[in-house]
This record gives structure tokens, sequence and C-alpha cells, in this order.
């Protein structure tokens, strides 16, 4: 300290010393949704498998009966779409089922709460791969796989001496895409975040066997709703929460999954109360799941 | 400003009393060992410092109410809560890259250094490893982590003896310096005794005995007397008497070293034997002193 040349470069570097260094909260976050990532494979691994066994599957029906290929195309495609979103949906439940829970299981939680990472990030954290990960992730899966079965269809036909001019023509590849981006993100994403909020809050509260307390009380309220005033609210309320919100009358006519959803329109979507009510749930579900985390011990 | 102060510390779980009014001052710069029988409420204690527990009472660890602001408290405190708490899907590189991400003060650098003098791979998966390059990979961690207090419960149960001495030997050489404080709690006592400054005894939810070692090494004598002048040594009041292979073994505290010297062999007793005597001499508390 006495020697000149220690005393020259003090201002500039004292000032970064002496400032407690601090890791920003979205860094935080960010590292906390990789490990997830890390930890629970199956996020990407099962869309993953479902796919490649749906695009055997459609390569094997192009080979085997050549005659579906003057049907309509459109069909196999939201097929594709739906199986790879719902598989999804399925790592999504058992994902936030296991989220909280594992790490008390596995004893880990000690080791993550020796880290300056507060119990709502590692919540949030949580929340953020049903609700933004796994959607994207279906998304991005499902469109490479639409697009796989569509160059598999015009390979067969132009091996076979057909155009392909017409299979390009009716297929609105991108609008299809758009469109499922758009029921991801809302449904699967939004509409959906309070079963998330739910599941997850079960996972950091239970003892054991997060499954049977996630599900169980469900069943007993409907049991209790329906002997004891013989009505179905709360059966009506799950599947409407399930189904996804539904067009009013304007959309009377059934039709695929596609042309309902073309009909819900951001802003029908975004003005359903049911949303909001659904998103104030889910708040309060990790609010109290992040303040469980806290008190939770290793099982 | 002490490292951790606490004032009637106490924790029940239901009816069970785990930490029972605790009194607790440790400076910066110590090594306080914290030893205690089984469920004496060593761990609640320090989940407590940790803010892994509520708790009654007032405690501050640097500072900080570590229950309300463990986020921030765990900047500069870092812990090993037990053996085999790394997450057992995680690769070395992953956990590296996790804690250089939400870590200010990780040097992966470091840590990366201390790996290299093992032989844990960067690839492997922490279940991949034996348990004792897993207490070497969380002790490298922990090690990198330029904290001002270093919690260690239990941290090298069930390793043999060779990762046990590596452990203790690389916290003293590598990471110890006089700006730190740690706070152990073992079972296996002997090897900590040239490692602490200060010792702790604790047994059920309370502190029996509190000393520096500096004070233990001058106030507690150990003599195997010579057969024929036990009598006259038992004159001078022994707190504790034990046989081995037919000779007497008894504990002085603060007796003379000459007027002891003339009865036997004279020497400084073990933790483990000041234990025994300190937990034995307590009303109904010899129990589970011996484990």
């Amino acid at each position: 300290m006495n020697t000149p040349s220690n005393v020259m470069p003090e201002s500039p570097l004292e000032s970064q010393v002496a400032a407690p260094p601090v890791i920003p909260a979205t860094r935080r976050l960010y590292w906390s949704v990789r490990r997830e990532l890390w930890e629970y494979r199956s996020i990407y691994i099962a869309p993953l498998v479902v796919a490649a066994f749906f695009l055997l599957a459609f390569l094997i029906g192009l080979m085997v009966s050549p005659a579906h290929r003057h049907e309509p195309l459109d069909i196999p495609y939201e097929l594709a779409a739906a199986l790879i979103m719902g598989t999804a949906f399925i790592v999504g439940i058992f994902y936030s089922l296991d989220a909280l829970y594992g790490e008390r299981r596995d004893r880990s939680i000690l080791f993550w709460k020796s880290l300056p990472v507060s119990d709502l990030t590692t919540v949030l954290s949580k929340f953020t791969i049903p609700l933004l990960i796994i959607p994207l992730l279906s998304f991005a899966i499902a469109v490479v796989t639409q697009f796989l079965m569509l160059l598999l269809s015009s390979a067969v036909l132009l091996g076979s001496g057909l155009s392909v001019g017409t299979l390009w023509g009716r297929m609105s590849f991108f609008r299809m895409s758009l469109m499922l981006l758009y029921h991801i993100l809302t449904v699967h994403g939004l509409w959906y975040a309070p079963i998330y909020g739910w599941l997850l809050l079960v996972s950091a509260w239970a003892p054991r066997a997060p499954f049977i307390w996630a599900f169980l009380p469900a069943f007993v309220i409907w049991g209790i709703e329906q002997i004891a005033f013989r009505t179905s609210y709360f059966l009506a309320m799950l599947q409407y929460r399930l189904a996804g919100p539904q067009p009013s009358t304007t959309m009377a006519y059934g039709g695929a999954m596609m042309d309902m959803l073309s009909a819900l329109t951001p802003a029908q979507f975004f003005s359903t109360p049911g949303l909001w009510i659904g998103l104030a749930i889910a708040a309060a579900f990790l609010a109290i799941a992040a303040r469980l985390r806290r008190y939770r011990e290793p099982i | 400003m002490a490292c951790i102060e606490a004032r009637g510390l106490r924790k029940a779980f239901g009816t069970t009393i785990a930490v029972d009014g605790v009194d607790l001052r440790v400076e910066e710069g110590r090594i306080l060992g914290l030893i205690g029988p089984n469920g004496a409420g060593k761990t609640t204690a320090l989940n407590a410092i940790l803010g892994l527990t509520p708790y009654q009472g007032e405690l501050k660890v640097l500072g900080r109410d570590p229950w309300t602001e463990r986020e921030k408290l765990m900047r500069d405190v870092s812990f090993i809560a037990d053996v085999a708490v790394l997450p057992r899907w995680i690769r070395v590189s992953q956990v590296l890259d996790y804690v250089a991400g939400v870590h200010p003060r990780f040097d992966r650098a470091k840590a990366e250094g201390f790996l290299a003098k093992t032989a844990i791979k960067r690839s492997s998966k922490v279940r991949e490893l034996s348990k004792g390059m897993v207490a070497q990979l969380h002790l490298a961690l922990v090690m990198a982590i330029d904290a001002k207090l270093l919690v260690l419960d239990e941290p090298t149960l069930g390793l043999d003896i060779l990762y046990r001495k590596q452990f203790y030997d690389s916290l003293l050489n590598d990471y110890f310096d006089r700006s730190r404080t740690i706070v152990v709690t073992t079972h296996q006592v002997e090897e900590l005794q040239d490692v602490l400054t200060d010792l702790m005894f604790i047994d059920r939810g309370r502190i029996v005995f509190a000393c520096s070692m500096e004070e233990f090494e001058s106030r507690y004598l150990e003599v195997m007397v010579n057969p024929e002048q036990v009598a006259a040594a038992r004159a001078l009041k022994p707190i504790h008497e034990r046989q081995v292979f037919g000779r007497s073994i008894l504990l002085f505290d603060r007796v003379d070293r000459q007027q002891l010297a003339a009865l036997g062999e004279v020497r400084t007793p073990g933790i483990a034997d000041l234990f025994v005597a300190v937990i034995g001499n307590q009303p109904s508390g010899a129990q589970g002193a011996a484990r």
C-alpha cells in the first residue's frame, strides 16, 4: 500500500472491488431454467420420440397406400401437431409434479439453497418450463415434423411422376405454423397456467406421492358436490379449463381444430375473464409454492 | 461485528425441543468445532444459522437475519449441509456452469484448479463418481467461493481416512485465512483437534461447554497414573477417570503440570476424552455420549 505502484491504480480498481458483486436476477433465472433442462431431458426427448415414430408411420402410410396421396392432406399434419402437443402437455404435468418434489427427495435442495438464488426465482424458473419452454419446444418440433412430412409427400409424389404443385398449393404451411404457435402459446401456456401452478404447489408441499395429492382433491370435491348438492359445477369448471376458451356463438359449426382456433382472435382470447382469473390463481399458487419451499426440508 | 451472534436461540419440533435457548458468539477468523451426540441439536442449530429453518430468539449471521434474508446471506456464506447433496444427475461441467452463473463470488478458474488435482473428469455425472470424489467436488466448489463464513455439517461422514485427511488439509492450506470463519460439526473429532481454534460441546439442545483451543490445551491435562499413585492422583479431583489396559487415565482441569508429572505420564487429552468427561458429568446425559 505504501509503494507508488500500488497507489496508482487504486481509484479505478477500488471502486470495482468495493461494490458488492451482484448477478442480475434475469441471469440467475436463465441459469435456473437451463438447469431444469439438464435435469429433465424428457422435456425434449419425449416429443422428439413421438415425432420420429409419427414420421415413420407417415412414411409407411405413403408407401403402402398410394391412394392417400390424392386425399386431403391436412389431417395427418394436424394429427402430428396434436400428438406432439399432447405429449408435451403430459410431460409438462409430470415435470411440474416432480419439479419441487424431486429436489427434496434427492436432498439436492440443500445444495440449491446453499447458493444465492431465492425460492421465488427457483419456483419461477420451474414455472417457465411448462408455461413457455415446453410449448415453444413442442411448437418447433411440430413444425419441423410437418415440414419433413411435406418433403416426404413431395418426394413420394415426384417418385410416382405426379406433380407436387397441387400439394404445395393447397398447403398453407406458414399460416398453419402461425396458428399452431398462437394456439400453443395461448392455450398450452397462458390458459393452462393455473394447472401448472397447482401442480407446482403440490410438488412443493407433498410429503410423498405428489401425483395422488394433485389429483385426489379434485375427485373429493367433485364427489362431495355430487352427493351434497347434486350439482357438478366443479367438474364443469375443470372441463372448461382443460378444453380451453371456447369461441362464442359466432362459431356454431364444428370443423377442425385449426379452424376453430382461427375464429378465436387474440382480442377475444385476451378479453376472456377466465384467462385473467386463471392467471391470478396461478400467481397465488406460485407465491404459496415459493413460500412453502422456504420451509421445506429434504424428505 | 461477530460473524454469528445468537441469543436465546430456540427451536422445537412439536414437543421435542431441538435447540433450547442457545447463546452463541463466533468471531471472525475462527474455526469452531461443534461437537455433540446424535440428536443433540447441532444440525438444527446450523440449519437456523443457514436460513434453512425458522427459529425463535435472536440470531444474526454477518449482520443479517438468515430466515428472511437467505438469498442475500448466501452470497457471503457457503455450506456443505450433508454428504451427497449434489444432485446425482448433474455433470461436473454443468455444476461449474451453474454455480458460475448464479454466484457472484465464485471463481471458476480456482475450482477448475482444485479439480485438476483430483481424478474427477469434467464430463462425469455425479452419480458416476465415488462418494469421496463427490465430497472432493463439493469442496472444490465451496473453496472457490470467496465466502466469509463456511459451514460444514458432517462433511466427511462415510469417507475413508485418506479422503478425510485430504479434505481437512486442503481446507486449511488452500482455503482458510484469518478473514474467514469456519463452523464444522463432525463425529470424527480426533481429526479436527489440530484444525480447530474453538471448541463447543452441545447436548440436548444446550451448549454445555465452550472454550478456545489455547485454553483447552492449557487447562486440561491427562495423566496415565502409576498404579501406586492412583489414590494421590484422585485426591487432586480429576474430572474423569477411565481404565486402559489396566492403567488409570485421569483427566484434570486446571491442575499444575509439575504436580501431575510426579504422578505419571502427562499429555494433552483428546477432544473425544474431554467430551466424554464433560457430557458424562451432565446430569443423566451420559447415554449418547460414547457414540
